[in-house]
């Protein structure tokens, strides 16, 4: 009864060796990209080396290379987005799965999903005629003492840190809020049961799902990082693509992204072709950098109170 | 993203290699390579966008004329078109700079230049409160762009433009933020009327602008300029035309302050012509003549004199022949300038150099 065919031990195995295989050419994969990066990029990384990493300037006529403002200017916007969308994307996943009634829910999922699907070029372009104008007219009417501060600094052209920043975290919000309201629905129905069994009020169990969903949460957070960090189109569209490191918000910035996406096709010269590879791959370590942080910090989360890893997975889940 | 259509380009290229290869040997030179196409061959290139609108038109009537030449054509850049030439991946490339002789030297083999048509860049600005045509010289344009002339109301701007009541509002640059034959046209006259501009900036397709901001193509730069009053901007004039945006005229190098338009700008490239080198490789920005518009370029077609593929080169020669006669008359009402008659017969000789055989 219990006697296994030979075939059915083939069957494991080619199932094992086939999936296997799989995984091993996603490795592969990164791997190949790695390299190319790396050989696409030799002249410029012999010729300048670290200082690659710490030059201001961007001189393509001359053949000097930097990449720290574009470096800065990824970084400042992604935080930027990431401060702007994170309370309002909570705020979205916390209101559809825990407070709307069940008639509102299904348009809101909807919507949000509907923000996800936008073209970026679309996005770029609202920014141009809609978002930018807007901007203008707010620095127009920031007052002058306000103006001194070096946050606030700058002529009032529009184009910049902060349109960058506002379009990035509308265009973020809806990949972070369906995450985090995927979490949310991960949250047993019991332990809200049991917080309003204690006498809870619906924001103390609110507060209790959000504690118990929370490494899921940074995960959503981080994927929408992840999505800032790389975006093109739109940023490119609105952000004054000005190579300077300022903090300003107002000052026309750049980022590497961008970068890439404007010059690629006319670097004509072997070194200026190499320095735009090489921003490329700077962009790859520091998406990896990051991901790996947020791994380890969502992993800590997940050690300093008792297993509950199962939701640490959910994002990659839903996701897919 | 970019690397995408470039396997694709190549991986065309070599499929219509494969046909081209299986094909009978041409013996008659080109009719004879077309009829041995047989179904259709395929010929691709790659290159400038600045001149797709009018290529693409060129390639479908000439596809309707002889229904067995389909030429591809992907407007990847300048830059993109003379690597892609370089490796061979395509059978011609395109671009809105001559290559320089660096390039050439890399090529596995001797590049022909051919003018095509030719495009000119224009100076566009945002000022609500002069209704007048402003004028600009080339100096005053290279101050502008070095961030030496910051207020409107600047005497340089005053000067050459008397009875216009300037507003003392902050000059705003908008320049393109991608590299683009526009930009490199608009340096390169920069360089030619300003040395401070040629040492401190130079001349390239992409640069290390001192001030403004950069906006993504024409549709960027243009967007920008209509909504930030005080800005000034520069784009290609077959946009500035297509979306009626105020222009400003530029002084050419006799004085004259000259309105862009097509006339203008074949008018430069009959004043060049006399001095025409053999290989085409000019820059025709302030070009002399009484009516030449001075910011004005060609643009090219590379082709290898010597081709790997005859029915292909042979096909081309063609379609080259065509391209400079009866497709000229479609070059103005696309925006773009003609090439003047002496030119045209310059290249129908050159064009004898290719090798069909």
């Amino acid at each position: 009864m219990f006697s296994r065919s030979p075939n059915v031990r083939t069957d494991e195995i080619l199932f094992r060796a086939v999936t296997g295989a799989f995984a091993i050419l996603l490795i592969g994969i990164v791997a190949a990209i790695g390299l190319a990066l790396i050989s696409e990029s030799r002249l410029s990384i012999a010729q300048f080396g670290w200082s690659f990493w710490q030059t201001d300037v961007w001189d393509p006529v001359a053949g000097e290379f930097g990449a720290r403002p574009f470096i800065w200017g990824t970084l400042y916007s992604s935080v930027l987005a990431l401060l702007i969308s994170t309370p309002i994307a909570l705020g979205i996943a916390i209101f559809i799965s825990e407070l709307a009634p069940a008639s509102l829910k299904r348009p809101l999922v909807f919507l949000t999903e509907l923000l996800a699907a936008i073209p970026s070029i679309v996005y770029g372009l609202w920014g141009i005629f809609v978002l930018v104008p807007a901007v203008r007219q707010l620095q127009i009417a920031t007052p002058d003492w306000l103006r001194g501060v070096p946050l606030f600094s700058g002529p009032p052209l529009g184009v910049g840190m902060l349109s960058a920043a506002l379009i990035l975290a509308i265009m973020v919000i809806p990949f972070s809020s369906s995450v985090a309201r995927e979490v949310l629905k991960a949250v047993p129905q019991s332990q809200r049961e049991g917080a309003y069994a204690l006498g809870a009020t619906r924001w103390e169990a609110i507060r209790m799902a959000l504690f118990y969903a929370r490494t899921g949460i940074v995960g959503a957070i981080m994927l929408g990082f992840g999505r800032a960090l790389g975006e093109t189109m739109a940023v490119t569209m609105v952000i004054g693509n000005n190579p300077q490191i300022s903090a300003s918000l107002y000052a026309p910035q750049y980022t590497m992204a961008a970068v890439l996406a404007n010059e690629f096709a006319e670097a004509t010269n072997d070194l200026y072709l190499h320095a735009l590879v090489e921003i490329g791959m700077v962009l790859f370590i520091m998406t990896l950098i990051i991901n790996v942080m947020s791994r380890m910090f969502i992993w800590s989360m997940g050690r300093q109170t008792r297993p509950r890893r199962a939701l640490a997975h959910a994002p990659a889940r839903s996701v897919a | 993203m970019k690397l995408k259509p470039v396997l694709m380009a190549s991986a065309l290229a070599i499929v219509a290699g494969c046909s081209g290869g299986s094909a009978p040997p041409a013996t008659e030179g080109a009719g004879g390579a077309a009829r041995a196409g047989g179904g259709g061959t395929q010929i691709n290139g790659a290159g400038a966008t600045f001149p797709y609108p009018i290529y693409s038109k060129w390639f479908s009537e000439y596809n309707k004329l002889h229904p067995n030449v389909q030429i591809n054509y992907q407007s990847l850049g300048s830059g993109a078109g003379i690597r892609q030439l370089t490796s061979r991946t395509v059978f011609f490339g395109a671009s809105d700079q001559p290559m320089k002789d660096d390039q050439l030297l890399a090529a596995p083999g001797k590049i022909l230049h051919f003018p095509t048509v030719l495009g000119a860049v224009v100076p566009i600005y945002n000022l609500p409160e002069v209704s007048q045509q402003l004028k600009f010289t080339g100096p005053l344009i290279a101050d502008i762009v070095l961030g030496k002339v910051k207020k409107w109301n600047d005497p340089a701007i005053a000067k050459l433009n008397p009875g216009v009541k300037l507003p003392a509002t902050d000059l705003t640059l908008v320049h393109r933020s991608e590299g683009s034959g526009t930009t490199f046209i608009f340096a390169d006259y920069l360089g030619k009327v300003s040395d401070e501009f040629k040492k401190t900036v130079g001349v390239d397709a992409s640069l290390k602008w001192p001030v403004g901001v950069g906006g993504k193509g024409n549709e960027g730069v243009s967007g920008l300029v209509q909504q930030t009053p005080g800005s000034v901007g520069y784009v290609e004039l077959v946009y500035a035309l297509q979306n009626k945006i105020t222009v400003g005229s530029v002084q050419n190098s006799a004085g004259t302050f000259v309105v862009p338009s097509v006339a203008s700008v074949t008018a430069a490239a009959a004043g060049a012509a006399a001095n025409m080198p053999a290989d085409f490789r000019v820059s025709i920005t302030n070009a002399p003549g009484a009516d030449a518009y001075p910011i004005a370029s060609f643009t090219w077609v590379l082709l290898y004199e010597d081709p790997q593929d005859k029915a292909q080169a042979a096909m081309m020669k063609e379609f080259m022949r065509w391209a400079l006669t009866d497709g000229q008359k479609m070059a103005p009402q696309l925006g773009y300038a003609s090439l003047p008659p002496q030119v045209v017969e310059m290249e129908m000789k050159a064009l004898e150099q290719l090798k069909v055989q």
